[in-house]
């Protein structure tokens, strides 16, 4: 790329050409305040005016987030001029704000706050009246508080952006203007598929998941057993939230943690992803081995995309795996196979996931996701309220030794759970045993690269034994309706697609971590492009280093099938791992 | 979109199938469904969704950014009353509170019978004749309070008639 000569504070820099003020002054070592740190087009309008920067010859300051630098171009971030306009613009934003700092959940990655520190906001500098307040707390995954809201935008675009059709708008005029939902609905009253991305975005603590921490610790209060379980894209992120640099992965200390937060029991989902495999892969050999039945097969492990499905595609609903979620089979064996195993009343048993997801609150609550008048799963805490946990507990987590998953009946996992947490994994994991299943071999590569990438559709044709398998992978619900479309219209040539909510899989989910650059000064300058090849890589390695790979191989599952379920997609596996749908209409009455 | 008939939806169809070849058909779409429906609720705005691709939460934010249209079923008789500078000194807030008090409404809405809506305006441009009013088009110069329940039983008489 062309590089361009200019001056920040007078002293000479080559920069890209083509980047805005902000993203050059930071490559030359300035942070300059703003709200986008997460932008990548998802606000361009310059309207928060938090990054103003003084530039010769330009009439009053300009904002640095949109104004592209130029030959010659002579920048002042620190003048007196910049520095208080930047400061006003705080304060005018702050003025309108819920200024219930210390209670807010979001306040240690508050990026309002962080720029009020930097810019040194006064305080109660412009006082008169606020925006009526409303706020949903609904529905079981995502709270929404206006009052905490700044308008930015970034959660309608990241919406629209990763869904296509969005479902959150500004409504309303001038100092009336809300973002939600059209007509200021709660989320369960409109088509939101609780994926939690617009919570991955917000800059502030208007967009919540909703905590489910106190419902742990009523469980510990009542004598309950209380397991815990976590997902696969956990290990990945959960690291950032003391500081370890992205794509560390934390196993070891995760299960230390907690052990410490005094659960009787620590499993991994990924127990659970391998009885899916086992579960699902069979299903997909029985519908290949019918001419009359439904094809493509579709996965059902992420709540977001089977929120969509029946929102928007309800004619589509045979086309999804009847199989539960991962975490959903995992809590069904564990309150009705290992509770007796241990002997505990399955009604005594409460088991937590922890999750990378907020729409896994929502699917817990589902009535076709409970056994025998049971919930599988109690609770489902994010990635982010388990960081909150262990700070709560005084865990120094760093400094935790690693200790290991318990595996006494049940809880043993592949490397094929593993990548679960990432887009294709489940496509590559159901292949390596469905390989198996139809030629009785193992598939000597184990790796399938084709369905590995961020790419937002992935194909491959596979030659197995003579059998043709045409197979399909998106993430984020906008790449997913190419592939909707086409087999509504007939035109499908798949037999199996891999379909996750969030654009790269769990891995961004929307209860991880936040990527912010402000937050994460000792991480690349590209940080927000390449977290999540960072945590999909803890995950693959992972993978590599486990002895087994393949869900068919893991020892304590054969077990189950023995002792307990029969054979995959028996009765008994109906009865425990597999679930319904139902078609839904988008704005509820 | 139980509760539109088939009609409507029909109607509503047609005015999309109007505008597409327009690249920004959106604005035209709203204006004509308003005129013609008389306001644009959720299952209106959906079908227009269906049809132009355009996602609910943009259409609904257009639909609450400009007066002009409407969420709610407007009333035959729209008395739009001026509350401009010269209306304001005139005493154009007494009229206004006169038509809320007899027809038992706030301006912005609409009565029971779907007969009457007040509108609070601003500035109709008729200074000389403050305070005016206008109603579905007619402008009624330098209304008194005392006159105004004359008007309304003129308009409950001619609503009759036809």
């Amino acid at each position: 790329m062309a590089k361009i000569n200019i001056r920040i504070e007078g002293l000479p820099y080559q920069v890209d050409e083509g980047l805005t003020i902000l993203e050059a002054a930071r490559q030359c070592g300035y942070e300059i305040p703003s709200l986008c740190n997460y932008n990548h087009g998802e606000c361009n309008r310059a309207s928060c005016r938090v990054c103003l920067v003084e530039v010769k010859g330009a009439r009053g300051l300009v904002a640095s987030c949109v104004y592209p630098v130029h030959e010659g171009m002579e920048v002042k971030i620190a003048s007196p001029i910049a520095s208080q306009a930047r400061r006003t613009s705080v304060e005018l934003l702050l003025s309108n704000h819920s200024m219930q700092c210390q209670q807010c959940a979001k306040n240690e990655k508050c990026e309002l706050l962080h720029v009020a520190r930097l810019t040194g906001a006064r305080e109660n500098m412009y006082l008169g009246e606020k925006t009526p307040v409303s706020i949903d707390r609904i529905n079981p995954a995502i709270t929404r508080d206006t009052s905490k809201c700044i308008l930015c935008g970034r959660c309608v675009a990241r919406c629209a952006n990763a869904h296509g059709n969005g479902i959150l708008g500004f409504e309303n005029r001038g100092f009336n203007t809300i973002v939600g939902p059209a007509e200021n609905r709660n989320f369960n009253d409109s088509p939101c598929i609780m994926c939690g991305q617009c919570v991955s975005v917000c800059p502030v603590g208007a967009l919540m998941e909703k905590s489910e921490i106190d419902k742990v610790d009523e469980a510990f209060r009542q004598g309950k057993y209380v397991v815990v379980q976590t997902a696969p894209a956990v290990r990945a992120a959960l690291g950032e939230e003391f500081g370890m640099k992205i794509g560390t992965p934390v196993t070891g200390k995760m299960v230390a943690a907690l052990r410490r937060l005094g659960f009787h029991k620590v499993f991994d989902t990924n127990f659970g992803a391998d009885l899916t495999i086992m579960e699902e892969a069979h299903e997909l050999i029985d519908r290949l081995n019918h001419p009359d039945s439904v094809l493509p097969m579709i996965t059902s492990c992420s709540p977001g995309w089977v929120n969509y499905a029946e929102y928007y595609y309800s004619d589509l609903i045979p086309h999804l795996s009847s199989c539960k979620s991962p975490h959903e089979m995992e809590g069904a064996i564990l309150k009705h196979y290992y509770a007796q195993k241990v002997g505990v009343k399955p009604e005594d048993m409460f088991v937590v996931s922890i999750m990378p997801c907020t729409a896994k609150k929502f699917e817990k609550e589902r009535p076709q996701n409970m056994v025998d008048g049971l919930k599988d799963v109690d609770a489902v805490l994010t990635t982010r309220e388990l960081g909150k946990m262990i700070r709560r507990a005084g865990i120094n987590f760093i400094k935790l030794n690693d200790e290991e998953f318990d595996e006494d009946i049940v809880g043993q996992y592949t490397g094929a759970g593993v990548i679960f947490g990432v887009t294709g994994g489940v496509m590559e994991a159901a292949l390596r045993t469905a390989y198996f299943a139809i030629t009785g071999e193992e598939y000597g590569m184990i790796n399938f690269t084709q369905v590995r990438g961020f790419d937002g559709i992935k194909d491959a044709s596979l030659n197995i034994n003579g059998t043709v398998l045409n197979i399909a992978v998106a993430h984020g619900m906008k790449n997913a309706k190419v592939l909707l479309d086409d087999i509504r219209a007939g035109k499908s040539k798949y037999h199996f697609i891999e379909i996750m909510g969030c654009p790269g899989g769990c891995i961004n989910g929307g209860g991880q971590p936040y990527v912010r650059e402000c937050f994460l000064p000792n991480e690349d300058i590209d940080i927000v492009d390449t977290y999540k090849q960072k945590r999909a890589n803890a995950l693959y390695s992972e993978d590599e280093r486990k002895r087994i790979r393949q869900s068919h191989n893991n020892p304590q599952l054969k077990a189950l099938y023995l002792d307990f379920l029969g054979n995959p997609n028996s009765h008994k596996a109906h009865h425990l791992l597999h679930t319904s749908y139902e078609a839904k209409v988008p704005f509820n009455d | 979109m139980a509760h539109l008939s088939g009609a409507a939806v029909e109607m509503i169809n047609s005015i999309c199938e109007k505008y597409k070849d327009e690249t920004t058909p959106l604005m035209m779409i709203l204006s004509d469904i308003q005129r013609q429906y008389g306001y644009i609720p959720l299952e209106v705005q959906e079908l227009v969704s269906k049809n132009t691709g355009v996602s609910v939460a943009d259409i609904y934010g257009v639909v609450s950014f400009y007066s002009f249209f409407s969420l709610k079923p407007k009333g035959k008789y729209i008395i739009g009353v001026c509350l401009g500078t010269a209306c304001y000194v005139k005493g154009a807030q007494q009229v206004v509170d006169k038509f809320s008090e007899i027809l038992g409404i706030k301006p912005g809405e609409t009565t029971e019978d779907l007969m009457f809506t007040i509108d609070a305006l601003r500035c109709l441009g008729a200074c000389g004749i403050a305070p005016a009013v206008s109603i579905n088009g007619k402008v009624y110069p330098k209304v008194a309070v005392n006159q105004i329940p004359g008007i309304i039983e003129e308009l409950r008489k001619e609503a009759a008639e036809k």
